[in-house]
């Protein structure tokens, strides 16, 4: 069967190990992850979502969304890739210093990227986009003085108010 | 929020002080715990003072971690309630992770309390600290590290919570030293609820009416249950009963499920898997509708994956949502526990007046007769050595009309006793599934003993297996245990040597003990009584001296060392394509042959 990139966040209690269980389980039963990102999401509540970007056959999927499940931290799953009511977002800091500056600034600015910090001898752009449109920005960065990337990895929500 | 509330309202009325320590005998206490299995050390010396000044609790004193929890999951699987151990820091916990990770496999409900080293110690590799909750995060179903006081009678009644409920496993609670002399607020169970832990019990009607239709459509239909019907308690083995009685559909088991359904009804096959017997293996091959009540399709059960029952349709019921398909995709999947599913099942199949499609239970019934008729256990019998078939079916015959429980270590003895020991109730066989643990019989049966004085406990065990665990032999003298040690010794490491003879081409590497401790001796040395039997013609005598013996018994068995445990699904083999022994059908011995 052929793989499948899936996004999944889990809402999580915002304990101690909580990130070390989640990662555990992927390497443990030797599922793939592509990106990940945490953050609290509720202090009052105690509560942060880990967004898990990660790819395999529907039937490793579906284990690795039970598996997730099963863990006593976990309050819920969510596999955004096949809802119709998600979105998702990365962040990218791009840093470029080539001859033609210039020509990168252009570029960037018709991508959608912003000028960060220009002060030193490279430039550092900044971009929130889907993550197929920050990979089209680095491969458009590239010939042009590419020199660092670092990447949020994803953060997925519903649209729905519930 | 209002109910949460309420609960801290309440809370804040019933609280009372007490040390990290005495919070911990306390809770245990409110949590029903008689018996705690545990060893002492530098990090948990406060519990133990307050184990000291309290005689409400019999703590069992082992000697090694691994037997302590052993113990706790035969004191566990024998009464149904979680088992607990009391361990020290560092190698107090390393040495306990054997354990955690083989109840973790089997599902059995442990609740582990670990030593740490003092909370500003941790992490500057201070004497016998080890990052324990990093250590057995693989190994257990949830574990914490309570850093305060206040936490911690919370800690502890979440722990039995979450050891007991939905799919049962092992917990760990990692308490610093200082944790335990400080003074903190005590909640009591009804207190606490957890805010996130809820496993789903209760079946979809839906299901459960598909799931009687399919059985009344089925025209050869087969029972595969598992460890999930004996967790879900004595209830799944009544309603299993029933459900088999109204449709008259056979039944087998794995491994951990033996007892659940009793081996002396017409309609049980045997336990089924790699060393099943023919007509289960046959039978759920050839089915076309497959009921697994709380198995997980084991790779010891399935054998060759692609070829696995190519033609049923198949229910899978389990309370644990990720075994459905994990291994095999199901036509129905039910998340829900197996005792209240199978009652669903029974009434709705009596309020409903089915029936099984009898004619072609008929027929399905005299096609199992044909696979019987092939007699898979049947070994050869020998008036010069004994035989280990023989000496399990001796102390079967011997051991009827008693209150008998039976552990196993892991091997050729483990298999021929579940293959040959009649189980007619749960709750009466205690053996290391899903890790294979060798040297799990002896503590287990430890553990049994505590909780059953009076029972006759046997670990049926091999002479390689008994020698990881032989230290807790001083633990049944300690405590007046009478446990019987039934050791089927060959002298080798039975299974090893079997699998190097049939797929290794009989390259015995490393698989004899060219030196063997006198079992005997070693048996008076502890201040048991050791027997040994060489010949058949000595064995029942010798076996009614164990029995007799008010003292703990290490049993030396001298049987044939090249005995074979048959029948066999070699790996990565299907169902249908077992091996089988020389006295059962040979053509069929043959092909079995060719696949080695």
């Amino acid at each position: 069967m052929a793989n499948e990139r899936h996004t999944l966040t889990a809402l999580v209690d915002n304990e101690a190990g909580v990130l070390a269980r989640v990662v555990g389980l992927f390497s443990g039963r030797g599922y793939n992850i592509e990106s990940l990102t945490v953050g609290e999401v509720d202090p009052a509540e105690g509560t942060s979502r880990i967004t898990v970007v990660t790819s395999g056959p529907p039937a490793v999927i579906e284990q690795i969304e039970a598996q997730l499940k099963r863990l006593v931290p976990v309050h819920a799953v969510t596999n955004w890739t096949f809802a119709t009511d998600g979105v998702e977002r990365e962040m990218a800091l791009v840093k470029v210093a080539g001859a033609d500056r210039a020509q990168a600034k252009a570029m960037a600015a018709k991508l959608g990227a912003r000028v960060l910090d220009d002060r030193g001898q490279a430039t550092v752009f900044e971009l929130t986009d889907a993550p197929t449109n920050i990979g089209s920005f680095i491969e458009a960065m590239r010939p042009l003085g590419l020199c660092d990337v670092s990447r949020t990895g994803v953060a997925a929500i519903s649209r729905d108010p519930g | 929020m209002s109910e949460s509330g309420t609960l801290a309202a309440k809370a804040k009325q019933d609280t009372v002080s007490l040390t990290g320590a005495e919070i911990v005998v306390r809770a245990l206490k409110d949590q029903g715990v008689t018996h705690i299995f545990g060893y002492p050390g530098g990090a948990v010396l406060p519990i133990y003072d307050a184990l000291f000044a309290d005689n409400g609790i019999t703590h069992v004193l082992v000697r090694h971690e691994q037997g302590a929890t052993h113990a706790a999951e035969g004191y566990a699987r024998s009464t149904g309630k979680p088992g607990v151990v009391l361990v020290t820091s560092g190698p107090g916990a390393t040495n306990a992770v054997t354990g955690l990770t083989d109840a973790l496999m089997d599902s059995i409900p442990l609740v582990v309390l670990t030593g740490q080293v003092a909370t500003h110690l941790i992490g500057t590799d201070a004497f016998q600290e080890a990052d324990t909750v990093g250590i057995t995060r693989a190994c257990t179903k949830h574990n914490w590290l309570v850093k305060d006081v206040n936490e911690l009678s919370r800690t502890l009644h979440e722990a039995f919570q979450i050891a007991t409920g939905g799919r049962p496993g092992p917990v760990v609670i990692d308490i610093p030293k200082d944790v335990q002399f400080k003074t903190g607020e005590y909640l009591t169970p009804d207190q606490i609820r957890h805010r996130s832990y809820k496993p789903k019990t209760e079946p979809e009607a839906a299901s459960v009416q598909r799931a009687v239709e399919m059985m009344a459509a089925a025209k050869r239909p087969i029972f595969y249950t598992g460890g999930g019907l004996i967790n879900s308690g004595p209830q799944a083995s009544a309603a299993l009963r029933e459900l088999a009685a109204l449709t008259g559909f056979p039944v087998t088991s794995t491994l951990m499920g033996l007892g659940a359904f009793p081996a002396s009804s017409p309609q049980w096959l045997g336990m089924l898997g790699m060393h099943g017997t023919y007509e289960a293996n046959h039978a759920m091959h050839d089915c076309d509708l497959m009921i697994c009540l709380g198995a997980r399709f084991d790779d010891r059960v399935t054998g060759r994956i692609d070829k696995f029952s190519p033609g049923s349709k198949k229910i899978h019921l389990d309370i644990d949502a990720s075994q459905i398909n994990k291994v095999v995709r199901v036509d129905l999947g039910i998340v829900a526990d197996a005792g209240k599913t199978i009652a669903e099942m029974v009434q709705l199949w009596k309020a409903k007046d089915k029936k099984a499609d009898a004619a072609a239970l008929k027929d399905w019934w005299a096609q199992i007769d044909r696979w019987r008729a092939k007699r898979s256990l049947a070994y050869e019998a020998s008036d010069a050595l004994i035989k280990p078939q023989y000496a399990i079916d001796r102390l079967y015959a011997l051991t009827r009309g008693r209150d008998v429980y039976i552990t196993t270590e892991v091997g050729q003895h483990q298999m021929w006793a579940a293959q040959r020991f009649k189980f007619e109730e749960p709750n009466r066989w205690m053996t290391s599934g899903g890790l294979g643990t060798m040297g799990y019989g002896l503590p287990a049966a430890v553990g049994v003993q505590m909780a059953h004085r009076d029972a006759l406990v046997i670990d049926i065990a091999g002479e390689a297996s008994v020698q990881m665990t032989m230290q807790e032999m001083s633990t049944a003298v300690q405590y007046n245990l009478p446990i019987k040690i039934f050791i089927l010794n060959n002298e080798y490491m039975g299974m090893v040597r079997q699998w190097q003879q049939l797929l290794h081409g009989g390259r015995y590497s490393h698989s004899y003990s060219e030196a063997l401790p006198d079992f005997v001796k070693m048996a008076e040395a502890f201040g048991c009584l050791g027997l040994r039997a060489s010949k058949p013609s000595e064995l029942d005598a010798k076996i009614m001296e164990m029995i007799d013996s008010p003292k703990p018994v290490l049993f030396d068995c001298r049987v044939d060392a090249t005995e074979n445990c048959y029948p066999m699904i070699p790996s990565g083999a299907a169902h249908n394509e077992m091996i089988l022994s020389k006295l059962s059908d040979a053509s069929v011995s043959d092909e079995g042959k060719m696949l080695v």
